[in-house]
């Protein structure tokens, strides 16, 4: 992506921080540019001390297309989740899953952690100390081999193509 | 015609963010133990909310310029949502709240505490009880 600079240590931050700043005044007046500029450039040099040094994003088009897969399968989380609180039975079948991390970075595990929260029935819960093993609750899987599997498959690997080319 | 529709989709959007935000609510109450119960707010709550502001910010745009700091709000819920979930499940686990009797797995953080003390109270020598 963007290289970094001196005056600019995190570009993609900054350019975050301008359109976050610009959707929240509303307007695009040279006025709110100038100060959300201003603010875009300022905030990560005060701050940037406290910030561990970010993986770059090796293939944006990859990202855009994992995002837009999360977002489906929110929607898709979002009505199994309901279905198993709502289904009379109650038959569930909680699990604690052991999930080996084959990721190393910190910023991939924390986007793979989330998502998973956010994905079917499932909600991370413990990263070990050595960042090798995340725990997993689960809500109701029937084969703990077929979940690490599957979120090996559909999450992990896009995030290493992403990041760890 | 086409405002008909539009309203039609409004108020679906907002019954649907309801309906999600009740279900996440009535899992709260309903599931059996703190793990589980963890996967309602953190799941349905997200969608209930998005299709709510989702709704806003349609209706609003339909009232004058395009609104969007809606989105903005949802991006938000859903980047903060998983972290707090993953706070609130860890220190679970950290005192150790036993799970449904359900659960499989068994990992090591929620093993009972009784040999730990045995290995810390070891070095104090203090000498056992006949």
């Amino acid at each position: 992506m963007i290289p970094p600079t001196r005056w600019l240590p995190m570009p993609v931050l900054s350019l975050l921080l301008l359109a976050v700043w610009l959707l929240l005044q509303h307007s695009v007046a040279l006025g709110q540019w100038l100060l959300g500029g201003v603010l875009a450039i300022a905030i990560p040099l005060v701050c940037q001390p406290f910030w561990e040094r970010q993986p770059r994003v090796k293939r944006p088009f990859k990202l855009i297309r994992y995002v837009l897969r999360v977002l489906v399968d929110i929607v898709v989380a979002n009505l199994e989740v309901s279905k198993l609180i709502l289904d009379p039975r109650g038959k569930l079948r909680p699990a604690l899953v052991e999930y080996p991390l084959t990721l190393t970075q910190n910023f991939p595990i924390t986007i793979l952690a989330s998502t998973i929260t956010l994905t079917p029935g499932t909600v991370s819960a413990h990263l070990r100390l050595d960042g090798r093993t995340l725990l997993v609750h689960a809500l109701d899987v029937a084969d703990v081999d077929a979940l690490i599997d599957e979120i090996h498959q559909r999450y992990e690997r896009p995030l290493m193509e992403i990041f760890e080319p | 015609m086409l405002d008909s529709i539009l309203e039609g989709v409004i108020a679906f959007m907002l019954i649907a963010g309801g309906a999600f935000a009740f279900i996440g609510s009535l899992g709260l109450t309903h599931l059996k133990d703190f793990y589980m119960r963890l996967h309602g707010p953190s799941k349905t709550t997200t969608l209930g909310v998005g299709c709510t502001l989702l709704g806003s910010s349609l209706y609003f745009s339909l009232q004058g310029g395009p609104v969007v700091q809606e989105l903005l709000i949802t991006v938000f819920a859903f980047i903060t949502a998983p972290v707090s979930a993953h706070m609130l499940a860890k220190s679970a686990l950290h005192h150790k709240l036993k799970p449904d009797p359900r659960t499989r797995g068994n990992p090591i953080e929620l093993e009972s505490e009784k040999p730990k003390h045995a290995v810390e109270e070891a070095p104090q020598g203090n000498s056992p009880l006949p």
